[in-house]
């Protein structure tokens, strides 16, 4: 119990954060159209692909003599990009078939 | 001091473009322009956190870091171009795994040197967790719908087994986070559970409720990151995260309400337990009326108004440039031409549109079910596309089928009906459909694409 009211003391700014942002998550999705949900999904795929930055910051802390934490790290850099470029790239794919023909 | 403030910044930046870049894909206008300012403030972001701190990093794994980050850009652009538009709910899933195995890889490599810190490991694991179980279910997700792996696979009693499971991985999880064992074999044993986990979840669920198991695993994903955020105290993985599990939530939650299911529903999969072999599948009963090529161009030939009813059957025969082409002809002819949109028709919302607008359809042809639905009546000829479920009756009138609730087309109510598909087979839903015995509807068999080709044909030697 304890250990959870030090963490909401700690972390209250960080706490508002988050709810802040599910209420914004909430009022961005709503009120759109379902022609624009398959690329929206694939936006939103794209954008927790943020997570790269976790695979970076482990390599940058990574003592550089623990080779299979290298290689591990390595991966998950490659993986973390994979979603990043690849999730941008699809979307955009998608929308390029909505521009307006006239 | 400086570069501190600097990387801060960089992170805000990220944090407002992902923001703006959401609400722009949320209108057809400004959805591209989106979605290349929140890769802008993506590439920002990870360019800050590569160079903008001050410890001294080894030139080893600075050239690891830019050769990862090469690779992984090569391969995902290469695959993210070259697969085909009717893979595109496939894809997705597949880069939704990628980001869930990044967060587990991370869960993995950061929990040995924190096992001081029970915030830390809290993240970590609940990264771990989720990360893993988004990798798992993806995958599977990506197999079902490339095709790979075709009929749901449901164990006996997999729901209670799937129950056990879950319970087994969130009491491992909580133990490590408490007791924070130096033996990283405990964490070890949580990921083979949490991708287990992640396996037994998805290969129940049919594939027609694919891009509700996809969705749901985006925001699952957006989760991870979240918490990754809370490890490193890092703004943006923070709010990148939340908001896509948020609005990934939502997401979900709405395309379940299009299908007239809850989550629940969806994930327990009572769909297909109840009655599908029993009595509404032997309920439908009569012959079934086969027509040629010929036959359905003189129906088309001759009508006023004529509405198209695309399903996941056109997007596999790639057949949207081909009834591009029969619209565009039929249009010359003074013939009203629709395009009926069912919201969950294919194997995603919006799946259709995205397809149609490929073979460069007017935007304004493509019809919502909402606003189609009353013009039936007054219709000459509906061509059903490869579409099934979306358009059975028996979601109307058959309280005893498992998709009956469903809001459908009524098609039923045009004067008549073509339906272009391969054979009698059932849809995804796996139950059969009695408008394919109505004494209104003709079947042309057959592959869609030869088959509009072929009736194209006969309209020109008319």
């Amino acid at each position: 119990m304890q250990e959870i009211f030090a963490f909401f003391n700690n972390n209250i700014e960080m706490t508002y954060i988050v709810v802040l942002m599910i209420f914004v998550g909430i009022e961005l999705i709503s009120h759109v159209p379902a022609v624009l949900h398959t690329p929206l999904m694939s936006g939103a795929n794209a954008i927790h692909g943020v997570v790269i930055i976790g695979a970076i910051l482990v390599m940058l802390h990574m003592n550089p003599e623990n080779y299979p934490g290298l290689a591990i790290g390595f991966l998950a850099v490659v993986l973390g990009t994979l979603n990043v470029v690849g999730g941008f790239v699809v979307t955009d794919r998608m929308l390029e078939m909505f521009k307006t023909k006239k | 001091m400086h570069t501190h403030a600097l990387l801060n910044i960089a992170y805000l930046i990220a944090a407002i473009t992902f923001m703006t870049g959401m609400k722009m894909l949320g209108s057809p206008k400004t959805a591209r322009k989106g979605n290349l300012i929140a890769a802008a403030g993506m590439s920002i972001a990870v360019l800050a956190t590569i160079f903008l701190h001050d410890k001294h990093i080894s030139a080893l794994v600075y050239v690891l870091i830019f050769l990862a980050i090469a690779i992984g850009t090569f391969i995902g652009w290469y695959i993210a171009v070259k697969v085909e538009m009717t893979k595109m709910p496939e894809l997705v899933s597949f880069f939704n795994g990628m980001g869930g195995a990044t967060a587990a890889l991370i869960g993995l490599l950061e929990y040995a040197h924190n096992t001081d810190s029970a915030y830390k490991i809290s993240m970590i694991v609940a990264g771990l967790v989720i990360g893993s179980v988004s990798f798992a279910g993806s995958m599977i997700a990506w197999a079902k719908l490339s095709g790979k792996m075709r009929k749901p696979i449901r164990l006996p009693m997999y729901n209670i087994l799937n129950m056990l499971i879950l319970l087994a991985t969130l009491a491992l999880a909580v133990y490590i986070a408490a007791v924070r064992p130096e033996s990283p074999l405990y964490l070890y044993l949580l990921f083979a559970l949490a991708l287990l986990y992640g396996v037994m979840f998805v290969i129940p669920i049919g594939g027609a409720d694919m891009p509700v198991v996809i969705s749901l695993l985006n925001s699952f994903t957006g989760l991870a990151a979240a918490f990754g955020g809370f490890l490193y105290n890092n703004m943006a993985m923070l709010t990148g995260g939340v908001l896509v599990g948020s609005a990934g939530t939502i997401l979900t939650i709405a395309m379940t309400k299009a299908m007239n299911r809850s989550l629940a529903n969806v994930i327990f999969g009572a769909f297909g337990d109840t009655g599908a072999q029993g009595p509404s599948g032997d309920a439908v009963k009569g012959s079934v009326k086969s027509v040629t090529p010929s036959d359905a161009s003189i129906l088309l030939n001759y009508a006023n108004k004529v509405i198209f009813v695309p399903g996941y059957g056109m997007a596999v025969a790639q057949a949207q440039h081909a009834i591009h082409e029969l619209e565009e002809m039929l249009t010359e002819k003074g013939i009203d031409v629709k395009y009926a949109i069912h919201p969950v028709a294919g194997r995603m919302p919006g799946h259709m549109n995205v397809l149609l607008a490929e073979a460069n359809v007017d935007y304004d042809k493509l019809v919502d079910m909402d606003d189609i639905n009353p013009q039936f009546k007054n219709t000459d000829v509906v061509l059903v596309v490869g579409a099934n479920d979306v358009v059975n009756p028996a979601a109307k009138n058959n309280p005893s089928s498992p998709i009956y609730g469903m809001p459908v087309l009524n098609v039923d109510e045009a004067k008549n009906v073509i339906v272009l598909k391969r054979s009698m087979k059932p849809g995804y839903a796996g139950i059969d459909n009695e408008l394919f015995y109505n004494p209104k509807t003709s079947m042309l068999f057959g592959d869609a694409k030869e088959s509009i080709t072929k009736i194209i044909n006969e309209i020109k030697s008319m």
